[in-house]
């Protein structure tokens, strides 16, 4: 039984989405066939990660963020249990799973914002992790939810560029 | 035993039990080629890949057994495309080998080189690259293990040159576990406690309606359907995908729902206050408009394939099974509805107030459509197989043709692929040669497709072809008539161009012509006195007739049209 779609209060995710831990089996062609299907099916994919599921090279992991509005849970979860390499679907709920996603951002190091944006980076729990003679680049590994906190308040300042890899997710323990 | 990778392929095809292949070569394919000379297995030489695909259906929807057809790379493989999209519509099981260029070419746009999974990914099963020669048994066996359960469907198989040419050693799984398909589980254990909500659902119910679709004739449940369906008296309607799975003679069976289903079918259906669909998919066509559809009905769904519950209609109990064993366990269970006697009451009105109708035909034509199928039938062998293409020669052969057993009905459903007929006839032909088999095309049709009677020709397969030659897009030309205010527009195709007749002796066939109702008597008679050659008759039939009942697209199926005569009007 799929848990309630969460009404989430992630301004930036859609307000009812779920995430799908899929293990797939790692075979050339997989990824495409998983946005395939949700191209053909009209189902909107919001976040995707993938990689090597634990030390075994046979499978990746899949997590996609599924906007739960585009079309019903059960049947993108059908669909997709449908394709041959798709092994196992962990459906989680928001609430009952933990959440983590890796943001970058390089910043430009002038004279005018650099206190002010040194703050935000201290305020956000974010690190330093390379130094240019102009500019530096600066990590957070946290919650969607800080993610985007520090994203919005980089927003104030120009020339800043910033990747985020999506979100992997684990079933909440207890 | 060293083998090359063309003698693993076809001798991994002999381990399946294939016994006919449809194909035709080309470079990239060409290793395979040669092995084949040495095979036991029978090789139909198409003239156009998508006769081989569409012959690889017939014989599957006619035996139960998975068509295999065989074709190169680029055009060869994007030609078969089409028969691939109207399998996997139709969950009919095919097994599909395309040549690929070397696997050193891959991706550097060589000659006749495309990717062909990529292509197919939407629309087969699945399908594999294989990748070394070695790899080949365990793709053939793991191909017809997908193709044959669960729910049916296409699978092809890529592979590569350099693969076919380099050696292996000879290997083929001895089981399932071999086949290296760790998230594929087409069968899962029948859920008891949704058995017993249905048997509940049943025992309440007073207006049931068994709505039979094409995953009956795939889990071959057709005796299990009759057991059910006689021990509780429901009536029965059977969808396009599933006429023959239930008799058409038998007296609790109301015909086909749907667009231009009986009126009595399509009635009940509104009427009903429970839908057992077993291995139907609440296809448009069948519905009309979603949520005028049997609006007052519970639904219990039977269905192997878990994506279709709630997909269209909400399912009140949803059951993942084949339909043979949910039939089973409803007996078991002793699921029985309450008193039909009002039930029947209101059928059997409306079965007498709406039967099927259709204008007299007169002496000197042109030919009724519908009259033609009948005088066919009324002289066919019993068993006779009947292929269609698409329109409204199709609807005609599925209305006024009865059907008593499965795999006597070979047609394009979810696709409605124009040209299917003659080469699916072919093929179901070729896997069922003791029964006769006719097409009823339209001309618009046979037009597509008729080069591959030359294959039948040249390689024995004497069908029978009805052409039913209005001159016309018939079905489009009855929607422009009816809903486009006659606007005729792009649907004249000319009942004397080509030459029907010379068109078919041109192939080697017997070609007839019919007018008058004097000549079509004749020529049905003189063609079934041919056994070794295809025939061909051209039957002139009435450029306005329209197929009835109708539910327009989108419509309620309250709101269906019935034939003018049972209108009180004329024509």
């Amino acid at each position: 039984m799929s848990p309630e779609p969460y009404l989430g209060e992630v301004s930036r995710t859609p307000v009812r989405h779920h995430i799908l831990s899929v293990l797939v089996e790692n075979k050339a062609g997989v990824l495409a066939r998983i946005a395939g299907l949700f191209a053909r099916r009209g189902f909107n994919i919001y976040s995707l990660a993938v990689a090597p599921a634990e030390s075994h090279a046979r499978f990746s992991r899949v997590t996609i963020v599924v906007d739960a509005e585009s079309a019903p849970l059960e049947q993108i979860v059908g669909q997709l249990d449908k394709l041959v390499n798709v092994v196992a679907i962990n459906d989680l709920a928001p609430r009952d799973a933990v959440e983590r996603e890796l943001l970058l951002a390089t910043l430009p190091l002038g004279d005018e914002h650099r206190s002010a944006m040194l703050d935000t980076i201290t305020k956000a729990g974010a690190s330093i992790v390379d130094v240019g003679p102009t500019s530096v680049t600066v990590m957070l590994a946290g919650t969607p939810g800080a993610c985007d906190e520090l994203e919005r308040a980089l927003e104030d300042f120009a020339e800043v560029e910033l990747h985020r890899t999506g979100r992997v997710a684990l079933p909440r323990l207890g | 035993m060293q083998l090359t990778g063309a003698q693993a392929l076809i001798r991994s095809l002999e381990q399946e039990g294939v016994d006919t292949i449809f194909g035709l070569p080309g470079g990239a394919i060409l290793p395979v080629y040669d092995p084949l000379l040495d095979s036991s297995i029978r090789h139909i030489l198409v003239r156009h890949e998508q006769g081989a695909g569409h012959m690889a259906e017939g014989y599957a929807l006619a035996t139960g057994r998975p068509g295999v057809a065989m074709v190169t790379s680029g055009p060869g493989a994007t030609n078969i495309v089409t028969p691939i999209g109207n399998a996997h519509m139709d969950s009919t099981p095919l097994v599909v080998i395309t040549g690929q260029v070397a696997t050193a070419s891959i991706g550097t746009d060589a000659f006749q080189e495309c990717d062909i999974t990529g292509i197919t990914m939407g629309i087969t099963k699945h399908n594999f690259l294989v990748q070394s020669a070695q790899e080949i048994p365990r793709a053939v066996a793991a191909a017809f293990h997908l193709a044959t359960t669960g729910r049916p469907g296409p699978v092809l198989i890529d592979v590569p040159k350099d693969v076919t040419q380099s050696m292996m050693d000879w290997w083929y799984p001895a089981s399932i576990e071999e086949y290296d398909l760790p998230g594929y589980r087409p069968e899962i254990p029948l859920d008891q406690e949704a058995v017993e909500r249905a048997v509940a659902l049943i025992a309440e119910s007073e207006r049931p309606v068994l709505y039979v679709g094409g995953g009956t004739l795939k889990s071959r449940a057709s005796q299990e359907l009759l057991a059910f369906a006689e021990r509780t008296g429901m009536p029965v309607v059977t969808t396009l995908m599933a006429r023959g799975a239930f008799p058409d003679s038998h007296e609790q069976h109301l015909g086909m729902p749907g667009m231009h289903g009986m009126y009595t079918a399509v009635t009940a259906i509104q009427k009903s206050d429970l839908l057992i669909s077993l291995g139907a998919r609440f296809d448009d066509r069948v519905t009309g408009k979603i949520p005028a559809f049997a609006a007052g009905a519970k639904v219990i769904h039977v269905d192997i394939d878990k994506a279709e519950f709630n997909k269209v209609r909400h399912a009140d109990v949803a059951i993942q099974s084949n339909v043979a064993a949910a039939l089973v366990a409803f007996d078991a269970a002793q699921a029985t509805p309450r008193n039909l006697d009002v039930w029947w009451k209101a059928i059997n009105d409306w079965r007498d107030q709406y039967p099927l109708v259709y204008d007299e035909p007169t002496a000197d034509g042109p030919l009724r459509p519908q009259h033609v199928i009948e005088a066919i039938a009324a002289k066919a062998a019993p068993g006779t197989i009947v292929a269609s293409g698409v329109g409204q020669h199709q609807m005609w052969a599925s209305q006024h043709w009865k059907f008593e057993e499965p795999g006597t009905w070979i047609n394009s459903g979810g696709a409605g692929t124009m040209g299917f007929g003659v080469p699916a006839a072919i093929g179901a032909k070729v896997g069922r040669p003791e029964r006769t088999v006719w097409c009823i095309d339209g001309d618009g049709c046979f037009q597509m497709t008729a080069q591959e009677l030359t294959t039948a020709r040249s390689e024995g397969i004497p069908i029978k072809v009805a052409i039913l030659n209005n001159a016309y897009l018939g079905m489009v030309r009855q929607w422009q008539e009816m809903f486009y205010e006659e606007r005729y527009s792009e649907v004249y195709l000319s009942a004397d161009l080509p030459d029907y007749v010379k068109w078919a002796e041109a192939m080697g066939c017997v070609g007839l012509r019919a007018r008058t109702l004097k000549e079509m008597h004749e020529v049905i008679d003189e063609a079934n006195t041919i056994n070794d050659v295809p025939v061909v008759i051209d039957f002139r039939t009435d450029a306005e007739e329209k197929v009835f009942p109708m539910v327009a697209a989108g419509a309620s199926n309250d709101d269906i049209i019935v034939h003018p005569l049972q209108r009180g009007e004329r024509r």
